[in-house]
């Protein structure tokens, strides 16, 4: 193995990521500390939606209402001054209810594709809000639920004054804790799309007939991307409560979903760097717009919606100019769909290619040809 | 009694939005095989321009005739220059498109026209009609919602039953490659049928937002309801959506009656997926088998 190959290891980087997180984290002061924190919760909800919607082919515009499961579950454990459980504890709570609360979407999700899954996790986006508001006594109606943020043990605070020589201020704790989790989720993420789980997503997103032909059952492949795409939401969702100290229904909104879409479709579909880049982007453009607005003579309300028109006008870019998104415009192997560009079968590659080729001339009068049916797989 | 023919009432007159607003969708997806999630945005868009017309002090026909126009005019545009690149490409690009679509649309209203609840003004009563001495919830505005959304689906059944232009885009819809050797101008014909969807799109819009608020978000929930009014009745089939559209509107409205308001969305959620899994063809496709 070489130097190089080494490097790349997730476990390398990891311990590269953990020492960097904790030189920013000491430097930074706590608003910083609070704003790293929001990229840490966009970050590993982005992280489990591109590994569903680049790695296995199904988009999911609901993960914005599994990121509301796994913090109403963190802010109903949170309740007391003494927490029943500790930190580490709710944390697994959360993303396990999460988790079988995606199985159960994840098993009507597998049969659906396109533009019927995303129509139905749409509507999934829409509805969850409902249902803190139905259910108002238990779940705090509008307003939401608070959530109390347990002190920081005594040894973590030891350990922290050891390691960085500085009180650990509370806000800093929930951002220590934030991306403690998506250092391993991504180490988690990142050890299941390299196996032979990984593959399988990716084989029944590029041949369904080939994947099942190939002994893999589509239905399994499909629902276990979406359990564990759903479990990081739900982990998200947790350092979400944290930080927020709240679990309200306006914070879950149709927005959040679109806005991790938007963060995945930036980064590169598929990848967890990409993911954590439109995380950052997501988290420190805003401000940045908002200002510019202000300055240019725009209202404060009016200037905070022009960081979603950026998304948006990114998002609408990135699929007609770089469909494979912003980090693969480097290298542009793009093979004109929405995915990532590598290929590991040189013959799906070339079919694609004259697929495309084929897409070039669409205007024209064209008869069958082998492309074509390939790419128009439509239902009757 | 009164309260149950009142829900059921309502149900009706809002399940003729839906339809209509499926309709669009239908419109589309039967052209170009795209679900068109930009659409409740659009409609936003063009509410808000009839919005600017009445309080400049001109009239409401004015108004509403602008916002269809306005409407006809953006979904040929949006047609050509964002839909046409991913026509046929993988399904998951259309569908981030009109997303990314549906974010743009969003933030320049809210930046155009503001983030507030404004009133929309409607043609006609609100108020319920009288029959004896109990009030029946069947205002003005919703017989003419009820009139309005029929009359569209009369001229698109004469335009596509019987004229020239009709038979075109059907056949563009039909097969793009023997309609484009038989010499229809294909993308010609889908232009036109993304313009006719946003027109009848808008119309919806209009009649949403008639008499109550309106603000850069108020058809996000209706763009849910119509793709499942859509779907219910098999995404492909027109009558199938009127239908569907008046089936969803009658139960949403029952839940939202004696169940709760805030589950609607939820009891939407939980008719797409009985629908989805049980009779995926939708309730009233000619088609076989689908695949969703």
């Amino acid at each position: 193995m070489t130097v190089r190959r080494i490097l790349v290891q997730p476990v390398v980087l990891a311990a590269l990521g953990v020492v960097v997180i904790v030189l920013v984290l000491t430097a930074v002061d706590d608003f910083r500390s609070v704003q790293l924190t929001q990229m840490a919760y966009l970050g590993i909800a982005a992280g489990g939606l591109t590994v569903l919607t680049g790695l296995n082919g199904q988009i999911s515009l609901g993960h914005g209402a599994l990121m509301a499961v796994g913090a109403y579950t963190t802010a109903l454990l949170l309740q007391d001054d003494e927490p029943m459980l500790p930190l580490l504890g709710v944390l697994v709570v959360a993303t396990v209810v999460t988790l079988v609360v995606g199985a159960a979407i994840g098993v009507a999700a597998a049969r659906l594709h396109g533009p019927y899954l995303a129509g139905a996790t749409l509507a999934l986006a829409v509805a969850v809000p409902g249902i803190a508001l139905y259910f108002g006594d238990t779940l705090g109606g509008e307003q939401g639920l608070r959530v109390r943020v347990p002190d920081a043990p005594g040894w973590v605070l030891d350990a922290a004054y050891f390691v960085t020589g500085q009180d650990l201020t509370p806000s800093k704790y929930v951002a220590f804790l934030g991306w403690g989790t998506l250092v391993v989720a991504y180490l988690g993420l990142a050890h299941l799309s390299r196996g032979r789980v990984g593959r399988r997503w990716r084989a029944v997103r590029d041949d369904e007939v080939a994947a099942e032909v190939a002994g893999i059952s589509l239905g399994r492949a499909r629902v276990s991307a979406f359990v564990v795409s759903a479990a990081a939401a739900g982990a998200a969702g947790f350092v979400m409560a944290l930080s927020v100290r709240l679990a309200a229904p306006s914070g879950y909104s149709l927005t959040l979903s679109l806005t991790l879409l938007t963060a995945v479709v930036l980064g590169g579909l598929g990848s967890l760097t990409g993911a954590l880049l439109g995380a950052a982007l997501l988290t420190f453009l805003p401000q940045v717009v908002t200002d510019a607005g202000v300055s240019a003579g725009l209202d404060d309300i009016r200037a905070a919606e022009l960081a979603p028109l950026i998304y948006g006008l990114v998002l609408v870019a990135v699929i007609l100019l770089a469909p494979a998104g912003l980090s693969a415009v480097s290298a542009p192997r793009g093979t004109g769909r929405a995915g990532p560009p590598r290929r590991e079968n040189p013959h799906e590659h070339s079919a694609q290619a004259a697929a495309q080729e084929v897409g070039r001339h669409d205007r024209r009068p064209h008869l069958v040809g082998p492309g074509r049916r390939l790419r128009r797989r439509r239902p009757q | 009694m009164q309260q149950f023919v009142n829900t059921v009432l309502g149900g009706l007159t809002i399940g003729m939005v839906y339809a209509a607003f499926a309709l669009a969708l239908v419109l589309i997806w039967r052209s170009t095989r795209i679900v068109n999630f930009a659409q409740a945005p659009m409609a936003m868009v063009t509410t808000f321009i009839a919005l600017q017309i009445i309080e400049a002090g001109h009239s409401y026909w004015l108004a509403f005739a602008a916002a269809l126009v306005a409407g006809l005019v953006l979904g040929a545009v949006v047609e050509r220059v964002l839909i046409r690149p991913v026509e046929g490409k993988a399904e998951i690009n259309a569908v981030i498109l009109t997303l990314g679509l549906f974010i743009v649309l969003h933030a320049l209203a809210s930046v155009v026209f503001g983030n507030r609840y404004r009133s929309f003004p409607a043609a006609f009563g609100i108020r319920g009609l009288e029959v004896g001495d109990t009030t029946i919830a069947l205002t003005g505005f919703d017989i003419f919602t009820i009139l309005a959304v029929l009359a569209v689906m009369g001229l698109l059944v004469l335009l596509f039953r019987f004229t020239d232009l009709g038979l075109r885009m059907r056949a563009a819809a039909f097969n793009q490659e023997v309609a484009r050797l038989l010499g229809v101008r294909v993308g010609r014909m889908l232009t036109l049928g993304w313009a006719l969807a946003s027109l009848v799109g808008s119309l919806a819009g209009l009649l949403i937002a008639g008499g109550s608020l309106v603000h850069p978000g108020y058809m996000d929930a209706v763009v849910v309801y119509g793709f499942v009014a859509a779907v219910l009745g098999g995404l492909d089939s027109p009558a199938g959506a009127v239908v569907g559209g008046l089936l969803l509107g009658l139960s949403l409205s029952l839940v939202s009656g004696y169940v709760g308001s805030q589950l609607v969305a939820l009891a939407a959620l939980a008719i797409l997926m009985a629908v989805l899994l049980l009779r995926p063809q939708g309730l009233f496709s000619q088609a076989r088998e689908r695949r969703v």
